[in-house]
């Protein structure tokens, strides 16, 4: 019976690392395409953009690295 | 537009059938690691985590059955036992087994704890806190030789690392620090910044060398780094920064209750947030990096170093770019929660 609860909670881990991906993926991708798109538009306010988009990515980041620590706090135990 | 739909769907066959190749390999490599090997060995999944913790010593290879291990010195305070400073190789025989020491020992987890339940404050250097003071020395050295040349040739042109060194301070200046803080305050905080920057920058390059302790990647280390943030924003806040979280202008008053937690929430979450990405991005990297290398191990099949090792490699030229990309997160979003706090002009 441990084992299998054991079991469970490395999928549980799995699973959720996965969905953390693909969530993080999905903002960062996001905000990537948009910036790629507004330089595109405004060359010179590349660096400008840049830096708000690192910014985006960083706190999106953030979130997601909450979900990776808690899986791996699972897979770990 | 059909040429271009045909020429993607031919490039998109084309990688599918490259990820079938791999895919099919990496089943045939399981397959035959699962004839080879039924049990799985745990300790093999443990060399990972190993890498990433702190310790007591300094492990540096295992050469057979020989271990490389440099103790390093435990220092314990108790109250009525005072100071007692012993190196790690105490707890250990020439054969690798546990022994007490002084009614110390180590237990599973590698934490020192008395045999008596004395209570005592453990301020050892462990690796961790070893390696860092290596990497201040390494900091203290590169960054004051250079600014003496820098110093001395003032109004002519470096070459070498001063000149990648003067690069770098000015990239923190004019894209990090004066367009958050501004240009008129931005003097007083440059200092700080550039520490910030360059200690997380080397601890991130020194974490990647073979052998090396994970410093920016332990959570201690983050979140004084972190509080450090925190203090410099708080003590530095103007009367505006203040009164936006006490009595944020333009909101009716009905809605204070609700807006001063949530205000006062936000003080500290900005902290937590730097800790957790520092820390959790370089132990995520480690722990993929060392992963990938150890599907050999587990595999237990040597082939799978065909693919396992350019992607660790791919992995760590990804990690050096990490490295670089945390110290600019950092250092950025530090002057941006400073910015935001000694700025007059109302927001």
């Amino acid at each position: 019976m441990d084992t299998l609860n054991s079991g469970y909670a490395l999928l549980g881990a799995g699973v959720g690392a996965g969905i953390v991906a693909l969530g993080a993926g999905l903002g960062i991708g996001k905000i990537g395409s948009s910036a790629m798109e507004a330089i595109a538009r405004q060359p010179e306010a590349a660096g400008k953009i840049q830096t708000a988009m690192i910014i985006a990515a960083a706190l999106i980041e953030g979130v997601s690295l909450f979900g990776v620590l808690i899986c791996l706090m699972i897979a770990t135990k | 537009m059909c040429m271009i739909l045909s020429f993607v769907d031919k490039k998109l066959s084309n990688f599918n059938l490259f990820h079938k190749i791999l895919f099919s390999i990496i089943v045939i490599f399981s397959f035959n690691s699962a004839k080879a090997n039924g049990v799985e060995d745990s300790s093999k999944s443990d060399f990972v985590l190993e890498h990433v913790k702190d310790s007591y010593s300094w492990h540096i290879a295992t050469l057979g059955h020989f271990h490389i291990t440099i103790p390093l010195p435990i220092i314990l305070y108790s109250a009525n036992r005072g100071v007692e400073i012993f190196m790690s190789s105490n707890f250990y025989d020439s054969n690798h087994h546990s022994l007490d020491y002084l009614g110390y020992y180590l237990n599973e987890d590698g934490h020192v704890v008395s045999r008596d339940e004395v209570s005592f404050l453990n301020l050892s250097i462990t690796k961790n806190v070893f390696y860092m003071l290596v990497s201040v020395l390494i900091l203290l050295f590169l960054l004051i030789k250079n600014a003496k040349k820098i110093e001395a040739a003032r109004y002519r042109s470096t070459t070498g690392f001063p000149l990648v060194l003067e690069t770098l301070v000015l990239f923190v200046r004019d894209d990090i620090v004066m367009p958050n803080i501004g240009r008129n305050k931005y003097k007083r905080y440059m200092p700080y910044m550039l520490t910030m920057f360059f200690f997380i920058w080397l601890n991130n390059l020194l974490g990647l060398l073979p052998a090396a302790a994970n410093v920016t990647g332990n959570i201690s280390v983050s979140l004084v780094l972190a509080v450090f943030t925190f203090l410099v924003t708080n003590f530095n806040g103007t009367k505006s920064y203040w009164s936006h979280i006490f009595y944020t202008p333009g909101v009716p008053m009905w809605l204070l209750p609700i807006m001063i937690p949530v205000e006062i929430i936000g003080i500290f979450t900005k902290p937590i947030a730097l800790t957790i990405r520092l820390f959790a991005n370089i132990t995520a990297g480690h722990i993929i990096l060392l992963s990938i290398i150890n599907l050999i191990f587990i595999m237990g099949n040597e082939y799978v170093g065909l693919i396992s090792v350019p992607f660790g490699a791919f992995m760590l030229i990804l990690k050096l770019l990490v490295a670089f990309l945390q110290a600019y997160i950092f250092t950025l979003l530090s002057s941006i929660y400073i910015g935001s706090a000694v700025s007059n002009d109302g927001h």
